[in-house]
């Protein structure tokens, strides 16, 4: 295991417990996470929809890989069927609100739906570990894609279904910058709420289980009921994100929430950091942008070498996969372990080594 | 809860089978309230299989194990800590990536009321609060074991001998009325030792516990102990005061060739000191 060392300055003692424990690890880093929420506020008096939607595309699957980081990062649980949980938020809030109720109400809704579900199959994971419970969610994956095609009357079936606008007392959310707000409140909601978990007893008792499950035991933690719980608040976060992505597209088709997506959430994770909160973000940036400067590269190799202006789709699909692989090959505690590293020798430069 | 010196676990008859290996054979025993029960015998003697028993780990295949006068054996494994009974392991069973600090509050876990809802909400609700307590709660274990200086570090990167402490420091966490030690200075250095064996007898002294201990040096057997039993493939051959365990055949008989000097050393030994 890496020793990311202590981010504290020399001379920041802490002089009371509640300093010790607080959200963020150091003053400068709670300055750094203020400032990065109000600079994405500001984005819309500046960017144009190219930016503002990647911005909430990297929300919405934050939110979700952040929901996924509880299961796999915290509790050690793989799943393969996040996706599947993420499309079932999406048609639950769109089938709540197609039923008159506003849809900033019917998206919480949603992802307590989705908890449900998500509670329900992760039942087998009271008996199942490992690669056998990691089957157990495909299983979960496919049979939810099943039940998609079919339930009409709560998925609009084959052809899917349309997801209503959000407003805010009559005020439309119909523009990006608009949805940029509902987005980043939700991303700030989870976030904080995730943080909370990981210090409080609830979150101690999900890495517990997944460090040492039989000392867990021990110390009076009930396994089933944390094993499952943690598929439960993992669903709601994916629900929650489905349910944003649902009212942000207008419309919800199955086709999105197949296993593809599913090993995209996993591999958000494994990029952002297995267990890291902020992780979950940046894993979601970067698994979101990676294809498109890829396609910006490719398409710079093409003008430069002509005669490979035909295969520019596979240049872009392979350096993702190169990409991604070089990444997990020289940076596998993830991104955030990587800027923690910078950080420190930052700190401590010119005496870095 | 029980005076000093009643029975509050008795062990009755217990045997434990695993396919064709008998670890244990009808072994019956009592621990008394506040006193120090160590148990010793050979590698393979069952000490362990006997915690794990105790613990929930394993199930006797015939036997009872009574708890203050109630069948031990009809609750589940993390029922334990909160019927006050708290163990370490034999081979370090620590939270590796956790730090200590969260290691020792894991112990607090089945004192505590927050849950993931008011966890996720922290400042309303009580969370901090009640999370600040307990922090402070578990400051007194770290200084009282001297482990201040690790308490942020993962439990994964410490030496063997900070690991042992720190699993101590979380069944201490737990505030057992019984804690069960396996081997809790397997692998220590003498001062480790040392250490060790005065934060055991403050235990009793300081936080009120009955101690059963299985560890295989004698010398602190001997010295710690109020009374001993001794396994040997599975069976108790013996039982009594440390002095009464010592001048014993069978005993003798079981730990022929491997400490029959030293044991004859430490036999003179207590002999002297009560006379
Ligand atoms: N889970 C198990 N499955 C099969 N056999 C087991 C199991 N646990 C213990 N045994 C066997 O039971 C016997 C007693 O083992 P146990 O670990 O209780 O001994 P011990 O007295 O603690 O030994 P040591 O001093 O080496 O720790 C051994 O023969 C061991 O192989
Ligand atoms: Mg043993």
């Amino acid at each position: 295991m890496a020793h990311v060392p202590n981010p504290r300055p020399t001379g920041d003692f802490r002089a009371t417990y509640a300093a010790d424990r607080t959200l963020f690890r150091t003053r400068n880093e709670t300055m750094a996470v203020l400032a990065g929420v109000v600079l994405v506020a500001l984005c819309p008096l500046v960017f144009g929809g190219y930016v503002l939607s990647q911005l909430i595309m990297i929300g919405i699957y934050g939110i979700a890989a952040l929901g996924l980081n509880v299961l796999t990062g915290m509790t050690g649980q793989i799943s393969l069927g996040h996706g599947a949980f993420f499309g079932f938020g999406a048609f639950a809030s769109a089938w709540i609100s197609g039923n008159g109720i506003p849809v900033l109400i019917a998206i919480p809704l949603a992802g307590l739906m989705t908890m449900a579900v998500g509670m329900i199959f992760g039942i087998p994971a009271a008996r199942l570990k490992g690669l056998y419970l990691a089957i157990a969610t495909l299983a979960s994956q496919y049979i939810l894609q099943d039940f998609f095609a079919r339930a009409d009357w709560f998925t609009g079936g084959t052809y899917g279904s349309l997801a209503e606008t959000a407003s805010f007392f009559g005020f439309q959310l119909n523009s990006d910058a608009r949805y940029l707000y509902l987005v980043l409140f939700w991303v700030v909601v989870a976030f904080v709420a995730v943080a909370n978990l990981a210090r409080t007893r609830d979150g101690r008792a999900l890495v517990a289980v997944r460090d040492h499950y039989l000392s867990a035991e021990i110390m009076g933690i009930n396994l089933t009921r944390y094993r499952i719980l943690s598929f439960g608040i993992s669903s709601f976060f994916a629900g929650i994100g489905g349910a944003l992505y649902g009212h942000y597209l207008g419309f919800v088709s199955a086709e999105g929430f197949t296993i593809i997506l599913s090993i995209e959430f996993l591999a958000m994770i494994i990029i952002g950091g297995l267990g890291s909160v902020s992780g979950s973000l940046l894993g979601a940036a970067f698994i979101l942008l990676l294809p498109q400067a890829m396609e910006v590269f490719a398409n710079g190799v093409a003008t430069v070498v002509p005669a490979i202006a035909q295969g520019t789709a596979y240049i872009k699909q392979m350096s993702v996969g190169a990409a991604i692989i070089l990444f997990l090959v020289l940076e596998p505690e993830g991104l955030v372990h990587r800027w923690r590293m910078t950080r420190a020798s930052w700190k401590l430069f010119p005496f870095s080594h | 809860m029980a005076d000093r010196g009643s029975v509050i676990l008795k062990v009755d008859d217990v045997s434990v089978r695993f396919g064709g290996v008998k670890a244990l054979s009808n072994v019956s025993f009592d621990v008394r309230k506040g006193e120090l029960f160590s148990l010793i015998g050979p590698n393979g003697a069952g000490k362990t299989s006997m915690l794990n028993c105790i613990s929930g780990r394993y199930r006797p295949t015939s036997g009872n194990i009574a708890w203050q006068g109630d069948d031990l054996l009809k609750h589940s494994i993390n029922d334990r800590a909160s019927l006050g009974i708290g163990r370490t392991f034999q081979n370090l069973a620590l939270f590796g990536h956790m730090s200590v600090l969260d290691n020792i509050l894991v112990g607090r876990h089945h004192r505590m009321k927050n849950n993931f809802v008011t966890g996720m909400f922290y400042w309303v609700g009580g969370a901090r609060r009640e999370e600040l307590k307990e922090r402070r709660f578990v400051e007194t274990i770290i200084d009282f074991l001297e482990i201040q200086h690790v308490r942020n570090e993962p439990a994964g990167i410490l030496s063997y001998g900070l690991r042992k402490r720190v699993e101590l420091a979380r069944a201490i966490a737990i505030e057992p009325e019984l804690i069960l030690l396996d081997e809790p200075m397997a692998g220590m250095n003498l001062e480790e030792k040392e250490d060790m064996a005065r934060f055991i007898i403050a235990l009793r002294e300081e936080f009120d516990m009955t101690i059963m201990m299985i560890e295989h040096d004698m010398g602190v057997v001997m010295d710690l102990s109020d009374r001993v039993a001794v396994l040997d493939f599975g069976r108790v051959i013996a039982a009594g005061s440390p002095e009464e365990v010592l001048a014993d055949e069978h005993v003798k008989k079981a730990y022929l060739g491997e400490d029959d000097e030293m044991l004859d050393a430490l036999a003179a030994e207590e002999a002297e000191a009560v006379a």
